[in-house]
């Protein structure tokens, strides 16, 4: 597969003498900082935003993303080194920074950073290629067809060859080609190899820098005083003791909060214990309970208006046999990243600077601007490597926080949250309730009904779902819940709970009818291609590709080890097919989850390595939230404060994960996310295989799973 | 404040502290090892594994008093060249995700090597259960720990 394209004319070429800093990739083991190019680069010639290539050889090529540990950082500089054909581990990378004329859509965010950007990267990589070829050309006087590239190298047929460093400045002159030819699939020699993270050999030495380690002359640490409740404002503060203790510069107030200014982040988060202040409600304080039945009476009004109607569900139930109905619940999560929260800030009189672990670098300029009033061509951003952040750092409060903080102090400031403020601090995946009832008629399914309801989320449901489309009767209803308790993208955003209980409800109705859960789904995606209920959103053959691939490698329908049982889930989200078969046993009423075997269809892998490390994470992330996970609250107080009471996945939890990749030629769709979805209704589906109970709330531990013989047994006892 | 005389990574620092400080903000912000990372400040997550007369303990958890006479070793200093087995395999396991929670899980491994040079799965579950990793790396941390137990035979 190979296509033509049609290059944007922009002044890019420019020559440097500056040496660019980076990383060097792909070194030998205890030669590290060695680059693999002889001699220093005096001069640089910078093609276009995302690649420069200098006198002696060495090659620089931009990552233009966020990098937040889903490997984009690796993953779209693969893609530029293996149309400009030349050696991986000759390459160094260096993060760009927010620009928002040279490069689209940087932001980690709905797995789409290199769906984005894979014709962008290829055409940056074959444009140059196809320049240093010309220049040899010219170089050897020979016609342009008479050349080849290999591993940074122009070959001529006659043998002659020439390396590109030597040729950079020639090729830098030539006009840039408007059409390139991009590479066959068959003869990639870097994507679809494993590379190693870029960081890889920063991280596990410990010199890799994040947000929470910048530092600055003149910088001061901030820690910051929030309502502690949802739904409060603040009334007033005495910061006497705080403001005696040492190492404290200042306190200063903005909006409701307070922040302690300091030396050192020890000193400012234990005065910011000492801080006493005064709240009062604004808004309704709420508590679990209570809003649980509010979204559960909200979710059954259903809504005059539905997200997705085809046919006519509601006459369909009147005229089947038999209707089920189920309903599927989930709580509020934190994001929790490993590192929490923080951001650097310096305001000054003609410019900010803003560096930090931002997901949206280009969100935290507009809001700073807004926010200050200032022109954003006045902000500058750096991007950190991020310690996590599963949509959490999508948002900008913390950003704004420092800016608000450096204009108040006028120096430069980085803010640190505790892991205490990180997880109280808002921004949650809201709770969810899901009615759902199923209408059968002559032995099918014939009507679909889900009446949704989630918290401040716009449209918390995700419509056009399998099997949206494969029947005649489908509708969705959604009600939205305002809440002071903040919500936002989680991971997978909707489709998290959506794939859970759409997933578990498809089994409801597989069982029902006496029918093989698989073979039940497959059956619904043939009939999706006939389109029987109008659109359908993915491609039935690749969805039914991916539970044929998770099937077979699980050796689904054959024995297992006894009481041992399995489950499937499959779910489409971000352009990626995912199926998952989880194997499960029940041991002392709790599930344990043995192995997980996982297909994925994401068109093109562009690095093995990379690609399995996100869906291994996925599926621990998700079986993580779907076991173990839930934020409480009390009069608006989240009540899990830390990682001792909010419970998430150790090491001795994690099953066995197997993961297998659908080989063909499709354009390559993200991973970060379409892992996760699927996992949870796997494991529920297992569970009612090995114990005839249907879960319907997250998290599975908190269900008893004994059967009821034993339990009376342990009364009797 | 006192000036407290430290071993950190076979070198002596004399550093003025409140020797109530954890020691990972001591190691942090005023020696200027940043690699010890904070996640939790409770010895919940792991995040600020150390080893502390070559035991592994949570430095968030300690004070810094609490390490005078004592050697610290910290992910920088686990190795001169950066190759101690652990590390090594990391690398080519290709272990981390954000890898904000590595240096931790690496140096409980190499506590746990020291301590039990063939571990079997179940004796890694035990001794790292308490480092946490929300990017889910786990699979590849046992099977890193398997192959720096083979590096280091």
């Amino acid at each position: 597969m190979s296509a033509y394209t049609t290059f944007d004319r922009r002044s890019f070429l420019k020559v440097t003498a500056t040496a660019g800093g980076g990383m060097l990739i792909g070194f030998q083991w205890l030669t590290a900082c060695q680059p693999t190019t002889a001699g220093a680069a005096n001069t640089w010639v910078e093609y276009n935003a995302f690649l420069k290539i200098a006198d002696n050889g060495q090659v620089t090529i931009m990552a233009p993303n966020p990098e937040i540990g889903q490997h984009v950082k690796t993953s779209l500089p693969m893609i530029v080194a293996e149309e400009l054909d030349i050696d991986w581990k000759a390459v160094l990378v260096e993060q760009a920074p927010l620009d928002t004329d040279k490069y689209q859509r940087q932001i980690a965010g709905g797995s789409g950073s290199v769906r984005t950007n894979w014709e962008t990267l290829r055409r940056a990589g074959a444009t140059v290629r196809d320049m240093l070829k010309e220049a040899a050309a010219q170089e050897w006087q020979v016609p342009v067809s008479e050349c080849t590239t290999e591993n940074g190298m122009v070959k001529h047929t006659s043998g002659k060859s020439l390396a590109y460093g030597a040729l950079a400045a020639k090729a830098a002159e030539l006009p840039v080609p408007e059409e390139v030819i991009f590479k066959a699939p068959a003869d990639y020699k870097i994507i679809g190899t494993r590379a190693k993270s870029v960081d890889l050999d920063n991280i596990v030495t410990g010199s890799q820098q994040y947000g929470m380690d910048t530092k600055r002359e003149g910088m001061f640490y901030a820690s910051i005083v929030r309502p502690p409740a949802f739904g409060q404002k603040l009334d007033n503060y005495d910061d006497s003791e705080a403001k005696a203790m040492p190492g404290v510069t200042d306190v200063v107030r903005f909006d409701d909060k307070i922040a302690v200014v300091g030396t050192s982040t020890w000193a400012v988060i234990s005065a910011k214990a000492k801080i006493k202040a005064n709240y009062s409600a604004a808004a309704k304080l709420e508590s679990t309970d209570g809003y649980m039945q509010a979204l559960d009476e909200l979710a059954a009004k259903g809504s005059a208006e539905p997200r997705r109607q085809d046919g006519n569900a509601k006459q369909a139930f009147r005229q089947a046999d038999k209707v089920l109905e189920a309903t599927y619940q989930a709580p509020f999560l934190p994001h929790a990243p490993m590192e929490p929260m923080n951001f650097f800030a310096h305001v000054q009189e003609d410019g900010v600077e803003l560096y930090g672990p931002t997901q949206t670098p280009a969100s935290a300029r507009r809001e700073t601007a807004a926010l200050l009033d200032i022109p954003e061509d006045k902000i500058t951003v750096g991007m950190t490597r991020m310690g996590g952040g599963f949509g959490r750092r999508l948002r900008t409060d913390f950003v704004l926080e420092a800016v608000q903080v450096s204009k108040a102090i006028k120096a430069p400031v980085n803010v640190i949250w505790t892991r205490e403020d990180d997880m109280t601090g808002g921004i949650y995946r809201p709770a969810y309730v899901y009615h759902y009832k199923a209408g059968i008629k002559n032995g099918e399914l014939a009507a679909w009904y889900l009446r949704a309801a989630s918290v401040n989320s716009g449209n918390g449901t995700r419509q056009d779902n399998f099997p949206a489309g494969a029947l005649n009767n489908w509708q969705v209803d959604y009600n939205d819940y305002a809440s002071a308790i903040t919500t936002g993208a989680w991971r997978a955003p909707h489709h998290n709970f959506a794939a859970f209980s759409d997933e578990s409800f498809v089994d409801e109705v597989a069982h029902e009818l006496g029918k093989d859960p698989v073979a039940f789904r497959l059956e619904l995606l043939e009939k999706a291609k006939s389109r029987p209920g109008g659109e359908v959103k993915f491609d039935p053959d690749r969805y039914a590709g991916v539970i044929k691939l998770a099937a077979e490698k699980a050796g689904w329908g054959q024995s297992k080890p006894t009481g041992v049982y399995q489950g499937i889930g499959a779910h489409f989200s971000f352009s990626t097919y995912v199926a998952q078969i989880a194997d499960v046993s029940i041991e002392d009423g709790k599930p344990k989850i043995h192995r997980i075997v996982c297909a994925v269809d994401c068109g093109i892998v562009i690095n093995q390595s990379g690609a399995e490390n996100q869906i291994e994470g996925s599926i621990i992330d998700g079986l993580s939230h779907a076991m173990y996970s839930e934020l409480t609250f009390k009069n608006g107080q989240p009540e899990q404060h830390n990682f001792n009471a909010y419970r998430v996945m150790r090491i001795g939890e994690a099953p066995v994960i197997e993961v297998h990749f659908v080989k063909n030629e499709e354009a390559p769709t993200g991973l970060g996310e379409p892992g996760l979805p699927p996992v949870i209704a796997a494991v529920g589906n297992a569970i009612f295989a090995a114990t005839g109970v249907r879960v319907r709330e997250m998290p599975f531990t908190k269900i008893d799973l004994r059967p009821k013989d034993n339990l009376l047994g342990e009364l009797i006892k | 404040m006192s000036a407290l005389k430290l071993s950190i990574n076979g070198k002596s620092h004399t550093i003025e502290v409140d020797e109530n400080m954890p020691i990972l903000w001591a190691l942090r912000e005023v020696v200027g090892l940043t690699g010890t990372r904070y996640g939790c400040g409770i010895a919940q997550c792991g995040a600020c594994t150390i080893h502390l007369d070559g035991e592994a303990v949570r430095s968030c958890s300690l004070p810094v008093s609490a390490a005078v006479g004592k050697k610290i070793i910290t992910i920088e200093g686990l190795s001169a060249k950066g190759d101690h087995p652990v590390q090594q395999a990391w690398a080519e396991v290709d272990v981390p995700q954000c890898g904000y929670c590595q240096s931790g899980q690496i140096m409980s491994a190499a506590a746990l090597l020291r301590e039990n040079p063939k571990p079997t799965d179940e004796d890694i579950d035990i001794a790292m259960q308490g480092n946490i990793c929300r990017c889910g790396t786990y699979t590849r941390i046992r099977k890193a720990i398997h192959l720096a137990a083979e590096k280091a035979r």
